[in-house]
């Protein structure tokens, strides 16, 4: 790819990663690329949807007080 | 014979008369029209009419009073048995039972006179000021990832709020910043919670709440310090103070007024973790399908390819081989005709992996090769509106002609 090194998917936020995604679908849509460069970003496309799909797994609400002017983490009293 | 009657002057009425004329004596009064009568509910009832009957009683004494549907319906709260109101409404007399009774048109529970002329002031006033313009309201993002909430940290409110937010979108990060949310200290805490939470934490939208209570026990959200923080707040607030029917003058004030803690906690996740999911895998679908498709068209112009490889290819010499060694053989050596019928046999296995290869093998499947001027037609810019085209199938090919843009 043209593009600079893509980064290393567990290195990317969840943001991030999906707009790669997008990115990939889209280029994957327009037809354009020759095959070879495509499966790459399919495989690419795949990795990215199963980091995503990891994220929203072990995704857990993080919460934290102010304590003053700075961040504490917050124990819930259940 | 009795005489006093003819020397009675005392007045005579029908009950239809005297309870009109008493009906007329209380309406006239103007001491008994458009008043507050304090007292405790009891006998309520709401038959399916949705009028409302009760007896407003104290220590030594009862008034029978009604109110209608439309007025009922208004109603601020939920009225209860031995509940200590006072009720607005004018006296008058139900004539076909002769009971006289108040008419009443609003309610309010006792004590919260004061308070609520008190409320009504200050909205008024910040209602001039234009604290309340809807132009002032800003939208809430649908997905916040740092969500900031001003409440007690010991209260039932936080925890419905953190469960909806964890079942919602636990993705995102909440910043909790305590105050007390009843009480004198309240009001000023709030401010400097909504203050420092801004400054401090920079949430993309703040939740400011408290679960129910009395009016008493709500009325720092009322207060002018905490209304005026709401607005001045970067982050656009939302507002889940006490229950549906609680008002509360932050309510005004704020971006969006939620009825509950839990529904303020949802408006602020518009887009949940399951609505993530689903964008994903519905990705993933497109993903997989796109890359089907263009495997689809590539392999339609790799069998083209392959069609006008066999046309050029070693198979027709590998034929004019075979025959040339055939002929040799019947006049040749019976050792020439040998190596020749091996050489023929190593083509024969060449033809046999090439026909392997064969497109013909793919248009089997029911695939076509569309070639203009023997060159494969693999993308639609390839051809315009009325080129010949020649169109191979599994059993033969056909002319064809490209008739519209399609």
């Amino acid at each position: 790819m043209a593009k600079i090194e893509p980064k290393a998917i567990e290195a990317l936020t969840y943001e991030e990663a999906f707009a790669e995604l997008e990115t990939i679908v889209a280029e994957l849509e327009s037809g354009e690329r020759p095959l070879e460069e495509s499966m790459i970003l399919f495989e690419r496309g795949q990795a990215l949807t199963k980091r995503c799909a990891e994220y929203l797994d072990d995704a857990e609400l993080k919460v934290q007080a102010l304590v003053g002017e700075s961040l504490a983490d917050f124990k819930e009293n259940e | 014979m009795e005489q006093l009657a003819l020397f009675d002057a005392s007045p005579r009425w029908t009950v239809t008369t005297l309870t009109r004329h008493l009906r007329q004596l209380l309406e006239d009064d103007p001491n008994l029209q458009g008043i507050w009568v304090q007292g405790e509910i009891s006998n309520l009832s709401r038959p399916a009419s949705g009028h409302l009957y009760f007896t407003l009683k104290d220590s030594s004494a009862a008034l029978r009073a009604v109110m209608w549907k439309t007025e009922a319906a208004r109603l601020g709260f939920v009225l209860q048995e031995g509940m200590a109101i006072e009720a607005h409404g004018s006296l008058g007399i139900y004539e076909v039972s002769g009971q006289y009774q108040l008419y009443a048109d609003s309610l309010r529970p006792l004590g919260e006179g004061a308070l609520y002329q008190e409320f009504l002031r200050l909205k008024a006033l910040l209602e001039g000021q234009g604290l309340f313009d809807g132009a002032r309201k800003r939208p809430i993002p649908a997905w916040p990832h740092r969500i900031g909430i001003v409440t007690s940290p010991t209260g039932a409110a936080l925890r419905d709020m953190l469960n909806t937010l964890r079942r919602r979108m636990p993705l995102a990060e909440v910043i909790l910043a305590p105050a007390p949310v009843q009480g004198g200290e309240a009001p000023l805490a709030l401010v400097a919670a909504l203050r420092s939470l801004n400054r401090c934490a920079k949430p993309e939208v703040i939740l400011l709440a408290r679960g129910g209570g009395s009016i008493e026990d709500l009325w720092a959200f009322n207060d002018e310090r905490v209304v005026r923080a709401v607005c001045e707040s970067q982050a656009p607030v939302i507002t889940g103070v006490g229950h549906e029917t609680d008002f509360t003058l932050v309510d005004f004030a704020a971006d969006l007024r939620a009825p509950t803690p839990t529904a303020a906690a949802e408006l602020a996740t518009a887009i949940t973790i399951q609505d993530l999911r689903q964008t994903l895998i519905e990705m993933m679908q497109i993903l997989e399908g796109n890359l089907g498709a263009l495997i689809v068209r590539q392999r339609n112009l790799l069998e083209g390819f392959q069609t006008g490889l066999r046309f050029y290819s070693p198979l027709r010499r590998v034929q004019t081989e075979r025959q040339r060694a055939d002929e040799l053989s019947r006049r040749g050596t019976a050792a020439q005709a040998h190596r020749l019928e091996l050489a023929a046999a190593r083509l024969k296995g060449l033809e046999n992996r090439l026909t392997a290869l064969s497109p013909l093998a793919v248009l089997q499947r029911g695939y076509a090769v569309v070639m203009k001027n023997k060159r494969v037609v693999a993308s639609r810019s390839q051809v315009q509106d009325g080129d010949a085209l020649r169109v191979r199938l599994r059993d033969g090919e056909f002319d064809a002609r490209v008739t519209g843009d399609g």
